[in-house]
């Protein structure tokens, strides 16, 4: 009787969770021009309209180049953080840790006032640069978090093994410690990615005028109209944000397999 | 030629010296062992050797050649550590011609000598496999390879047999033994267990908060020792005072309290040089505890009473009572153990003795 109950209320938990992304999905399959119930007819013309939309398709180029700039700087910055934090005896690395994190812990948009405040004071216009600035300052966190937890797993005396017999500090990174972080190296692309692909908070306050990402370009459409296309990029976000890390986690799984795991 | 020399070295983390000044002479081919408690010096030892760590002071010459400023990837050293540290994403192959990668070792004979490496280790078929599956003796028996495939000057052993269980650490250290004999590499072995010290070393180095206690072949430093640690942390001993009354010939005539007069060969007694106070060490597996009235047969004998059996199968440690003091026997079991509170006697050879100076 208990379980049943707990059962029940889960359901209805998921339900409330996931009712309106399914309720978007389906309205994106919809052949009416209004998003109501009943649904008139099964069809794709909203994606169609979708793909040939000038003004969208350049938000997604944008979101695009943006989030692969922002993974790819975050990666790297995070990385070689992680790894002078984890494996070199820094003064204050409690400290330079603590700062590392703590764009995650204050409120995203008091972050990018204070970032935006302080381009004013420098008298430094706002730009794509500075945008892609602002997404790595939150992205490097993540980064840096799933990173450093990877690379304290991995025992010094394995780095130590490969330099014993032969390797030079170069050599055993790429060849020992990069292949054995690289599924927490990757993740954290990913995070980064899909992060930085769903911001709208910091990119509204960091974008220069006329650059839209997808998140400012559907909050931008909103405020005119409900166009159903908005429910078919919706879908198309949806797919990229869930079904990216899902691959990056099979194809991890897959090397991981290969490897004896 | 001696293979590896270590020449006043010293070595301070901050305000702690882990090693103090210290000199040590490791001959060709030798097998010597770093032996001591946590703590003692003898892993950053290690370390330095291997150039881990750099030393705070002094020389170390690997063949003749000061290795001071070399780094680890260029002194040719095989490492293996105790939690073996195969590389988890390489097969066993790929583990085993690492070394050989960086050698410039061509392809069909770094192949050959990957097989030879595994046959030496009794592991021939496991090549393709990953070191997640196999055991743990498994995986050591492959770090063992791994660090000899590459012929290294100086193969270092970090506590290599202490993850294993029991039973497999014995069958290990036989086949530690068999293979460093075979190969004849110069091996600095560095263990806190005095019995695989014993088992496998040359030479045995005892240290103690980074100092050097004793260094000897075995049978030297666990029948001669220099010190009371040595006494103590070899086998179980008794120190009791004692004063050094005379020479005689090739002993020396001590008296200790309850045991009375006591020759002991005066080989077994560097140390003490005149007459006076001292201190004589009494081995605990020397003391054979007796019936009060079993006859005496030319040893010395004390009345003592039985306080603490510890009971281990084969053999009994006992706590007895001899006036004053308490004394450890080991004894093998004869039929049984003596029972708590028994009266017994204790019989002690006099050359089985041996005395510092106090």
């Amino acid at each position: 009787m208990g379980w049943s109950l707990i059962r029940l209320w889960a359901l209805l938990v998921y339900l409330f969770m996931f009712l309106p992304v399914a309720v978007v999905v389906l309205l994106s399959f919809n052949a009416s021009q209004f998003g109501a119930f009943p649904m008139t007819g099964l069809s794709v013309r909203w994606f169609v309209e979708l793909a040939q939309n000038e003004a969208i398709l350049r938000a997604f180029r944008t979101s695009i180049l943006l989030g692969t700039l922002t993974a790819g700087i975050s990666t790297t910055l995070g990385v070689l953080a992680s790894l002078a934090l984890v494996r070199y005896r820094v003064p204050g690395s409690n400290l330079i840790s603590t700062f590392l994190i703590a764009p995650i812990l204050v409120p995203e948009v008091v972050l990018a006032v204070a970032l935006l405040l302080f381009l004013n004071f420098m008298s430094i216009n706002k730009s794509f640069t500075l945008l892609l600035f602002g997404h790595v300052i939150f992205t490097l966190p993540f980064v840096v978090l799933v990173v450093q937890a990877r690379l304290v797993s991995i025992k010094r005396d394995i780095e130590e093994a490969a330099m014993s017999l032969g390797a030079s500090p170069r050599q055993t990174f790429f060849e020992i410690t990069l292949p054995l972080m690289l599924p927490a190296v990757l993740a954290g692309a990913l995070f980064a990615f899909t992060i930085s692909f769903d911001d709208i908070t910091g990119t509204l306050f960091w974008k220069p005028g006329g650059v839209e990402t997808v998140p400012t370009q559907i909050f931008a459409m909103l405020r005119n109209s409900i166009s159903p296309e908005i429910n078919a990029l919706g879908t198309v976000m949806i797919v990229l944000t869930v079904g990216l890390p899902l691959l990056g986690a099979a194809i991890a799984r897959q090397l991981a397999r290969n490897r004896g795991g | 030629m001696s293979s590896v020399t270590l020449t006043d070295i010293v070595k301070r983390f901050e305000a702690f010296t882990a090693v103090h000044k210290t000199s040590l002479e490791i001959p060709d081919g030798a097998f010597v062992t770093l032996l001591g408690p946590s703590g003692c010096g003898k892993t950053t030892t290690l370390r330095m050797v291997a150039g881990l760590l750099d030393p705070t002071e002094g020389e170390i010459l690997i063949k003749g050649r000061r290795v001071n400023d070399v780094p680890i990837h260029k002194r040719n050293l095989g490492l293996v550590f105790q939690n073996y540290a195969l590389f988890p994403h390489k097969t066993i192959v790929e583990n085993v011609a690492f070394g050989l990668k960086y050698r410039g070792v061509p392809k069909e004979e770094a192949k050959k000598r990957v097989q030879d490496a595994l046959e030496l280790v009794q592991l021939p078929g496991v090549g393709e496999r990953y070191p997640k599956q196999l055991s743990g003796g498994q995986q050591q028996r492959i770090a063992l390879a791994r660090a000899i495939v590459i012929e290294p000057d100086v193969l270092l052993l970090d506590e290599p047999l202490s993850a294993l269980d029991a039973n497999l650490r014995e069958d290990m250290r036989v086949e530690l033994k068999r293979i460093q004999e075979r190969i004849g590499v110069t091996t600095i072995f560095v263990t806190h267990d005095q019995s695989e010290a014993l088992a496998l070393s040359d030479q045995i180095v005892v240290m103690s908060a980074g100092r050097v206690e004793q260094v000897g072949p075995p049978e030297e430093v666990y029948n001669t020792p220099a010190s009371e640690f040595v006494a103590n942390f070899l086998g179980a001993s008794n120190i009791l005072p004692a004063t050094c009354v005379g020479r005689d010939g090739d002993s020396l005539a001590f008296d200790a309290e309850i045991f009375g007069r006591i020759a002991v060969p005066a080989k077994k007694a560097p140390q003490v040089t005149s007459d006076g106070p001292a201190k004589l060490v009494l081995r605990a597996e020397k003391l054979l505890l007796t019936e009060r009235d079993a006859p005496a047969d030319g040893t010395v004998t004390v009345d003592a009473t039985v306080e603490t059996v510890d009971y281990q199968g084969q053999a009994v440690r006992y706590f007895v009572r001899a006036g004053e003091h308490q004394l450890q026997a080991i004894n093998m079991i004869d039929e049984h153990p003596f029972a708590e509170g028994a009266p017994v006697s204790i019989r002690l050879r006099p050359r089985d003795c041996a005395a510092l100076s106090a």
